[in-house]
């Protein structure tokens, strides 16, 4: 049971003395619990599973290897612009 | 780190376990598979494999003759030369009234489809009600007023109708039947078995809208822009296309089960198989948030302003530019194409150059967790 | 969608697999534990992807399929009360007990119903005090904090009608009995991204250390799969074993503090049955003595159910990835998702319907 989706946190409010936050998924926004995570604050990436946040998404660290994935991708089209496979070395 | 207990004596713990012996895999065995259904499930009605099952199962056998037997949306039926069509349907939607729509102009809108996807001009609609015991007059006025407003701006009239009340808790506060009639037009004569290898297929815009805007209704989703029910007649937009060719094999309004039972069936019918390319497809960004959190996958989705066409290859972009032409088109694209290949199969090129399959489902969708 | 979309990124996941090509000098055995991770392999074809490089077997990663069929049995039982709305996840809906499945109890009259999270659970007990509400509390760890907390909630509430019906399974016993079998086949694992956001990566470092065997902590999108792979093939080539973490956008080593707190309230660990597999020592959370009123194995009087499971299709050697869902010979054929003979089949996150949903075209049935 591992289906959890990144949102971003709209806004946060105490509900039944339950920490709880409007999320936006795309085009959509729902609540979610965010007693896990008491750390948050409004703007951050939160991952939901079941109504319930479980990691705040951690940009720096995103940023970081996103940045040398994109790079392994922009490189493997130069040598290889026509989205054939590289050759074997 | 979790606290650790000994094993209690319940059936459910098992004895305490060493791992020192290898387990016999052998040994350990497997659920019976159930037998046939003898209940109807709620999947029967969703448009997929159960759907096709009891089809299959009881209807066919006991009623079948030629024209039923052809099972597309509509009956064509010869009276002194001329072609009609003929449908019924049922419309058992919760809530009644979503965005975009309600029970009534969507029973209006669903059966000229019917009738326009067999290339017949629809003319006239009968309508049954079945109301349960308790429903405010003022809905069913509502939904009585939005069945004229809808059948007005068609062009088509409610001829005759009927109404039956049922105890409290027997129905969904209201249930709608209706039965439409259409003439088919000249020279026209579409089927699902027509498909051949080399046919293009095109979608006539956004799939996924209707099923998640019900969805967002029933579960209280808020979406930052609104997602609507895309409930529509089509007739007028087939007019478009046969203006331009009448070289179409096959079209469908893909409603329950969404584009991909339409495909399925199609391609079972013509006994072809089917390629589709996934970056095509056109679906909102909002539905495709919606189904992300809900672990729903848009193929599946119901659609009831939406058509897909099956054409041939020389006319696809004429096809293609004649949906975009008309309000109801203009998101249209071509998605795929017929192949000898894997017949009786959808297959789907995903972004990355690999495929997969697009299977026909067994019930209703549902939402993954995992 | 941030944080999404980028993680499907084409080109990225070419230049990976092509890596993972180039880096690769025989085909090594990888599994996957989580049902979602192989429900995204089989979806983006990742394993045609790499054919030549990796051989991908899929873990015992679906709950549906490992909650043991006394536990199914004991579902139906309760639903079949009149007192009783059984509240549950979707994918339990089709799984078979030992004569019905929930939904044919459903068609029966049964008061089953469908939540997307335990809180609905909570606030249906809430809003019908008359009815019994017992929520089928599954998975692995993820969810076992969502449920720790369901259990708070209606603690705080002064619910008297609610309870948990629990199968929660734990990943690194699976792993533990996976490595220890003399049949295992499998070279590294890609950690589940998301039980390791709960519980941290200590768990897998011990694994690690015990078995020799690398272990990356891999997230649930196409390119962080790839990239996951990448990384243990990169281990396997130089003859390391280590813990990496993949997912750093999501998991940190000490996991959420919180999470487990709330879990460790709530729940202790036991031995537990997987179906399919068998019993697997300290690989199970049930409900504390003090939140016995909220057990629905103690609040209802269920009688001593003994599941029949006849003997027929290879679910055990699918599970521990000793065999694909392709090498049995049932498959496609006399058992499909319609009429499944085993749990993998059954359940959308089990490796042998996700196999016949997505790939089955590349396999001559």
């Amino acid at each position: 049971m591992c289906l959890a989706i990144p949102g971003k946190v709209a806004s946060i409010e105490e509900k039944d003395g339950v920490h709880t936050g409007r999320i936006q998924f795309g085009g959509i926004v729902r609540q979610a619990c965010l007693d896990f995570v008491p750390e948050v604050k409004v703007g951050d990436y939160v991952m939901v599973h079941v109504g319930f946040a479980i990691s705040v998404v951690d940009k720096d660290e995103a940023e970081r290897t996103y940045a040398l994935l994109e790079s392994m991708g922009v490189l493997a089209e130069e040598l290889a612009p026509d989205g054939a496979a590289p050759a074997e070395s | 780190m979790l606290p650790i207990t000994n094993t209690d004596a319940t059936s459910l713990h098992s004895e305490p376990v060493t791992n020192d012996e290898p387990k016999d895999l052998a040994a350990f065995s497997c659920p019976v598979p159930f037998p046939a259904r003898e209940r109807i499930l709620l999947g029967h009605g969703s448009g997929g494999k159960l759907s096709v099952d009891l089809l299959q199962d009881v209807f066919l056998p006991a009623l079948g003759n030629p024209v039923l037997d052809r099972l597309e949306d509509q009956a064509v039926v010869s009276l002194s030369g001329i072609r009609l069509a003929i449908t019924t349907d049922s419309f058992v939607v919760k809530p009644l009234f979503f965005r975009g729509g309600d029970i009534g102009s969507l029973a209006v809108h669903g059966t000229i489809n019917d009738l326009a996807m067999g290339g017949a001009v629809p003319l006239w609609l009968s309508v049954a009600f079945i109301l349960e015991e308790g429903l405010p007059i003022e809905t069913l006025q509502r939904v009585v007023a939005s069945m004229q407003q809808a059948a007005a701006n068609a062009g088509v009239q409610i001829i005759t109708g009927d109404t039956k009340v049922v105890e409290k808790g027997s129905a969904d506060g209201l249930f709608i039947n209706t039965t439409g009639i259409g003439r088919v037009r000249d020279g026209v004569s579409f089927s699902a078995s027509q498909a051949v290898p080399g046919d293009v297929l095109l979608v006539s815009g956004y799939l996924g809208d209707h099923g998640i805007a019900i969805l967002a209704e029933r579960e209280g989703l808020q979406f930052d822009t609104q997602v609507n029910s895309d409930s529509a007649p089509l007739h007028t937009l087939v007019a478009r296309i046969l203006e331009t060719t009448h070289e179409v094999r096959c079209l469908r309004d893909p409603t329950r089960g969404g584009l991909s039972s339409t495909l399925n069936e199609i391609a079972a019918s013509s006994q072809v198989g089917m390629e589709l390319d996934e970056t095509s497809i056109p679906v909102r960004e909002e539905v495709r948030g919606a189904c992300e959190m809900l672990g729903l996958d848009p193929l599946y989705v119901a659609n009831e302003g939406k058509l897909v066409a099956v054409v041939a290859p020389s006319v696809a972009q004429d096809a293609l530019r004649a949906l975009q032409s008309h309000p109801l088109g203009k998101d249209a694209a071509i998605i795929g194409r017929v192949t000898q290949e894997h017949p009786r199969m959808v297959v789907m090129r995903t972004p990355f150059g690999t495929t997969r399959i697009v299977d026909m489902l067994a019930g209703d969708q549902l939402p993954r967790i995992c | 969608m941030k944080y999404l979309d980028e993680y499907r990124d084409a080109r990225i996941a070419r230049a990976l697999a092509a890596e993972i090509r180039r880096r690769s000098t025989r085909r090594w055995v990888l599994m996957e534990i989580c049902g979602g991770q192989t429900h995204t392999l089989m979806r983006y074809g990742i394993d045609e992807l790499l054919a030549d490089s990796v051989d991908l077997v899929h873990g015992p990663g679906c709950p549906v399929c490992v909650t043991p069929l006394e536990t199914i049995d004991r579902a139906i039982a309760l639903a079949r009360r009149p007192d009783v709305t059984l509240v549950s996840y979707g994918d339990m809906l089709r799984v078979p007990g030992s004569d019905t499945d929930l939904f044919h109890v459903k068609a029966e009259g049964g008061d089953v119903r469908i939540v997307y999270s335990p809180t609905d659970a909570v606030q249906l007990a809430r809003s019908q005090p008359d009815r019994k509400v017992v929520f089928f509390a599954i998975g692995f760890e993820t969810t076992a904090p969502a449920h720790a907390m369901a259990v708070l909630q209606a603690e705080r509430l002064g619910l008297k009608n609610f309870s948990l019906l629990v199968s929660h399974v734990l990943v690194p016993p699976a792993i533990r009995t996976l490595l220890s079998h003399p049949k295992n086949r499998v070279q590294g694992f890609i950690a589940p991204g998301h039980v390791c956001t709960v519980v941290g990566c200590r768990e897998y470092e011990d694994l690690v250390r015990e078995f020799r065997v690398p272990i990356v902590v891999g997230g649930f999108e196409p390119v962080d799969l790839l990239e996951a792979i990448r990384m243990l093939v990169i281990q396997l080539e130089e003859g390391r074993a280590e813990l990496e973490n993949q997912y750093v956008r999501s998991v940190q080593y000490e996991g959420n503090r919180p999470a487990q707190e709330a879990v460790a309230r709530v729940f202790e660990i036991a031995d537990r049955k997987w179906r399919g597999i068998g019993p697997i020592p300290e690989s199970g959370l049930f409900l504390k003595e003090k939140y016995a009123t909220f057990d629905a194995d103690r609040v209802f009087d269920l009688v001593d159910i003994c599941a029949q499971e006849p003997a027929e299709c290879v679910s055990a050697e699918v599970l521990l990835g000793h065999k694909k869902p392709t090498d049995c010979t049932a498959f496609g054929t006399r058992c499909t998702p319609d009429k499944p003979l085993g749990a993998p089949m059954v359940s959308s996150e089990g490796a042998c319907a996700a196999y016949y949903q997505y790939r089955r075209h590349l396999v001559t049935l």
